[in-house]
């Protein structure tokens, strides 16, 4: 293993010298104080490492000690439900050590605790040939979840030995492998370089919706289990709290939530809600099937470039377990800007606006780690990874390199619009300029499972805002009395396409989530309006009158905050009174 | 940060110097951020910290600067440690400059502890969430965009707009209701003119509060080291009163403009790339660095309420200044001159303002059961007018349909009687509400859409009757 001195000091940046057996990429400790660090460059004997802690009171002829191995996480039961930093150490572990409010450096602490016993089913037998994924056992971690401990990668043979069903920690040997003659242990606890994205036997096409409850993203820009989505926007947008509420109320089994780079309170406010709320698919608390990652912007810069990796393997350990991982992160520009900070130190040459050349491969290798795959290992089984992102683009400009370059890997683009953020319509997400390539993959699930009319009500909300984009700047240059009235009933249905459906107040406790039926209902309501209203105008009712006369449309709009899930028949009645109140319109003009 | 302490070294080989920067020849083993202190022919002293450190090579960041430093007879001092300052309650009521010297002729700290003043993060595992409302009295404050305790919420500025009038305002007015409190306020004043500086002061010693106040100083012609160190200093002795001495502690920062400046200065003189506008890319974590120092931590009584203030360059909150900020901060307020050229003080455009906060903090139990509702509202309604006014100068009013022209008037009087009001008046919760549901009842009751019928009736003037 390598060992040296510290021969420079430049902020995160350490040149070590005499590393001659430094690999590339290798975790080191750094100094007196043991910092971690990592290698990512190698010169001669020179090694440069990137510093995960801050290094002040470091200097020259220090020791750097090399660990032989890639920077990697534990992985085993005792995840869900936990605060990590950046590099998964256990926030809530070190204040109980510190007793600090502050994180300290130099602080070691394992992931995954050492004490607890976790009640182990086994569900091999001695003498089973195993392979890699293969379930060695299960464990219920969680209210929610069965964690199912597997054969690393890597790893087959005959199983020798196998414990009894009982209470282990996760470094109990559970199980002994015969691999050629060689025997290995199996513990509960693994180990995976956050770098090398997880093997898989092969990766499919999604087919299923995501479903979020967020009307806009179910309805408009649907996202797939296994796809990949990015949602740009200036900084108050609604990045976090779109990420926040896709958290919460996403059908996902697991979720992942890496805060790279940003507040510390949005943190603290997952960690005390999470416990709180309900998942609305399965009615457990939240954190039972939720893993938060934190480097908050004031951490150590180097520490947030590896948590986006951290985060992305934990998705794919569960989804090898066959589970739907959702894994957001929130901010893919800040993991950006840690790359170009580093390779600024180490002397790079930088290509656009001072981001090193590799920008796009990077963003690709990371949005290549989703998809929906069968697994490794017996019994056979599927899984996924969705990736959900916050991009955060200076200015609010959407052509600077990160908006750009994740643009073109991701199937789902949520932009987020600063002026629909002003006007305090959430989620700001601007219909115009939006997309999603999944539209037709999950018509079919609606189809079969909500209601056939899905997708034509859908294509007929979209097709009618883009018309009222049209009619306001026709009006602008007009003024709204020369419409014609068939377009004025355009733009009252668009209104009531915005105000009674995409206007979703993630902090109202019945608008937050919208089960796909209650969608549904709101869609049909607003399809009727026009449906009558075209009616009505075509036997000379004036909008006017309609605007007028129909004046269940505020109790219409008010319906996503006064109507619950669970009490769909109330729309029954919304819906008689505006067939009535048309009813009447069409018995003034004699119809 | 710095735990190996070491004997002090003298050296006097200096190969170059550059902007704030003095290049030690010689040096084996000094330590990044390091303590130094710079002695000249003259013995004048002055200190700097170790930016990069190699075998042989040690560059120093001279806080003073560099004028008058000169290669020849100039001695360097390692210091074995880290930059220090004393704090201490003591400096309420004081004036210091950033590394502890005291500006007011009064004697220096001897009491006190000995912080590094960069800080450290915060656990965010220990954080404890901020919900309790703070009353400023200021409508389009509390109303719109409520203020929390141990909230950071900046003040975006133009030149010439009221911002240290509006700021001083809110430190007079602040309160959380039924709670006698153990407060103080830190004020961190980098770079700025004199006069600013004694604004505040003269403001404080007026309203008595003066020996709550401390400050922290550094003024328009200091080098720009000083005006780096100036905020870090002045939420040092925030968190050393917050989670110390158990107070309610607003920091107000002014000038961050004249912060990113000084950085990006530095970062000139040190050739590093430009992002932005020339300012360093680092600039986020650097801002990041002061600005997630304000909040509450479990098991302490105490809270940081964080209010940087800043001017935007050109009006432009897209400028790298602002627009990091917010990206950082939970929330703005933002200043308008527009509305300060129609006379309205304080000048604030609440379309453009925000608390991230204030969900948590308002509502039934905290301030008015109808709060959260009759904000969003009163955004809605006037985002709309703001956007009618637009169609208005194109096509003419008269061309407007009759609710168009409601919206109209409904802009006007949210403007006139909601924004503006005095500068000594202090309204209450209730008040703020009421005058906002007064202006929407300019509007057709079909149009409250925001807000459940349940609230109409119950607040709603129509209902209500005259007050
Ligand atoms: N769906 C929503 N419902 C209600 N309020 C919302 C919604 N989305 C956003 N907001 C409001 O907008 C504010 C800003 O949102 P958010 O914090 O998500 O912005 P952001 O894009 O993440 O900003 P930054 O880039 O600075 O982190 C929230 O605090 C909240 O007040
Ligand atoms: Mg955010």
């Amino acid at each position: 293993m390598a060992k040296g001195k510290v021969a420079r000091v430049n902020g995160p940046l350490v040149v070590a010298e005499g590393m001659k057996d430094a690999q590339m990429f290798e975790v080191v400790e750094v100094g007196e104080p043991r910092l971690v660090g990592e290698i990512t460059r190698i010169e001669g004997d020179r090694a440069y490492i990137q510093v995960y802690e801050d290094t002040s009171g470091i200097r020259p002829g220090e020791p750097v000690i090399g660990s032989g191995a890639p920077l990697s996480v534990e992985l085993g039961p005792g995840l869900l439900g936990q605060l990590f930093d950046g590099l998964l150490r256990p926030l809530g572990e070190i204040y109980n050590l510190t007793k600090s409010p502050f994180v300290k450096r130099g602080v070691k602490l394992p992931s995954l605790n050492r004490e607890k016993k976790w009640h182990f089913v086994p569900k091999v037998k001695k003498g089973d040939k195993v392979s890699p994924g293969d379930i060695l056992g299960t464990v219920q971690e969680t209210g929610l979840v069965e964690h199912r401990v597997m054969v690393p990668p890597y790893h087959h043979g005959t199983i020798k030995e196998v414990v009894p069903e009982g209470d282990y920690t996760v470094e109990d040997t559970v199980g002994v492998l015969d691999m050629n003659g060689d025997e290995i242990p199996l513990k509960m606890l693994q180990r995976w370089p956050v770098r090398v994205p997880r093997p898989f036997k092969e990766k499919l096409d999604p087919r299923e919706p995501l479903l979020t409850g967020i009307r806009i993203l179910d309805t408009i820009f649907p996202i797939a289990k296994g796809g990949t989505a990015a949602i740009p926007g200036p900084f108050g947008s609604g990045k976090t709290v779109t990420l926040q509420s896709l958290a919460k109320w996403s059908e996902a089994k697991i979720v992942i939530f890496v805060g790279c780079g940003e507040r510390g309170n949005e943190m603290t406010d997952e960690l005390r809600s999470f416990p709180k709320l309900k998942d609305p698919w399965t009615g457990r608390p939240l954190l039972e099937r939720t893993v938060l990652v934190a480097n908050t912007s004031n951490m150590p810069v180097a520490a947030r470039e590896a948590s986006i990796y951290v985060g992305v393997t934990l998705a794919e350990y569960f989804r090898d377990q066959g589970y739907d991982v959702l894994a957001v992160a929130d901010s893919t520009s800040r993991w950006a800007e840690a790359l170009r900070d580093l390779g600024g130190r180490m002397e790079e040459m930088p290509a656009e606006e001072g981001f090193p050349s590799y920008l796009s491969s990077r963003i690709a290798e990371y949005y290549e780690r989703a998809g929906r795959v069968r697994t490794l290992g017996n019994p056979e089984r599927y899984g996924s990874v969705t990736l959900a992102s916050a991009v955060s683009p200076p200015g609010g400009d959407f052509t600077e390199p990160v908006t750009s370059t994740t643009l073109r890997f991701v199937r789902v683009f949520w932009p987020l619009d600063v002026s629909l953020a002003q006007a305090r319509h959430y989620p700001a997400i601007n219909w115009l300029q939006g997309f999603s390539s999944y539209v037709d993959l999950v018509a079919d699930w609606w189809t079969r499972n909500v209601d056939p009319d899905w997708k034509s009500i859908r294509d007929f909300m979209v097709r009618t805002l883009i018309r009222e984009d049209e009619l306001r700047q026709i009006v602008r240059l007009v003024g709204p009395e020369s419409l014609a009235e068939k377009d004025k009933l355009a733009l009252e249905t668009a209104r009531l396409i915005k105000e009674a459906f995409l206007k979703q107040n993630a902090y109202d406790d019945v608008d937050a989530f919208s089960s796909p039926q209650k969608q549904m209902r709101i869609m049909k309501l607003i399809y009727h309006f026009y449906q009558y209203g075209y009616s009505a105008v075509e036997k000379g009712v004036l909008v006017k009158r309609i605007t007028e006369k129909v004046t269940v449309v505020p109790d219409i709009i008010r319906s996503k905050a006064t109507i619950k899930n669970n009490e769909l028949e109330k729309y029954d009645e919304l819906e008689s009174k505006l067939k009535a109140q048309f009813d009447e319109l069409m018995k003034e003009v004699g119809a | 940060m710095m735990e190996t302490s070491m004997n002090v070294r003298e050296y006097s080989n200096i190969s170059m110097i550059k902007g704030p920067l003095v290049v030690v020849q010689g040096v084996e083993d000094s330590a990044y951020n390091e303590l130094v202190e710079v002695e000249m022919p003259n013995g004048e002293r002055r200190r700097g910290i170790v930016v990069d450190t190699q075998r042989g090579v040690s560059i120093v960041q001279v806080f003073e600067g560099t004028r008058g430093i000169s290669p020849t007879g100039t001695r360097i001092r390692y210091l074995g440690r880290g930059l220090e300052v004393k704090i201490s309650e003591e400096m309420l009521g004081r004036i210091f400059n950033p590394l502890g010297d005291p500006l007011d002729n009064g004697p220096p700290i001897i009491k006190g502890e000995k912080r590094d003043i960069n800080g450290e993060p915060i656990n965010p595992a220990t954080r404890d969430y901020p919900e309790e409302f703070i009353q400023t009295g200021i409508s389009a404050i509390d109303g719109l965009n409520s203020l929390l305790r141990g909230q950071k919420l900046p003040i975006f500025s133009g030149s010439g707009l009221p911002a240290n009038v509006l700021a001083a305002q809110i430190a007079k007015q602040a309160t959380v209701r039924g709670e006698e409190s153990n407060f103080a306020v830190v004020f961190g004043a980098i770079g700025v003119r004199y006069d600013e500086a004694l604004f505040f002061k003269k403001f404080f010693e007026e309203t008595g509060a003066i020996n709550r106040v401390g400050l922290i100083m550094s003024l328009a012609n200091e080098p720009p080291v000083m005006k780096t160190l100036t905020p870090k200093t002045a939420l040092t002795l925030a968190e050393y009163l917050a989670f110390e001495q158990d107070m309610h502690v607003l920091a107000i920062l002014i000038d961050m403009t004249n912060y990113c400046e000084a950085l990006r200065e530095i970062s000139a003189s040190k050739e590093e790339v430009p992002g932005r506008g020339g300012y360093p890319g680092y600039m986020y974590t650097d801002l990041a660095q002061t600005y997630e120092r304000a909040g509450k931590v479990v098991g302490k009584k105490g809270s940081i309420t964080q209010m940087p203030i800043l001017t935007m360059p050109n009006d432009d909150i897209t400028h790298p200044i602002p627009d990091l900020t917010g990206y950082i901060t939970e929330g703005q307020i933002t200043l308008d001159r527009n509305l300060y050229n129609k006379g309205i003080y304080p000048p604030i455009n609440v379309l453009m303002s925000l608390s991230r906060l204030a969900k948590d903090g308002i509502g039934e139990g905290k301030t008015r059961d109808d709060h959260k509702e009759v904000s969003n509202q009163l955004f809605a309604a006037y985002a709309k007018a703001v956007d009618t006014r637009g169609l208005a100068a194109i096509i003419g009013e008269d061309s407007l349909s009759d609710t168009d022209k409601k919206y109209l008037m409904f802009g006007d009087a949210f403007e006139r009687r909601f924004v503006s009001q005095g500068v000594n008046e202090n309204r209450d919760i209730e008040t703020t509400l009421d005058i906002g549901w007064e202006v929407l009842s300019i509007l057709p009751e079909k149009e409250l859409t925001n807000i459940k019928t349940d609230f109409i009736k119950k607040y709603h003037p129509a209902y209500r009757g005259k007050r």
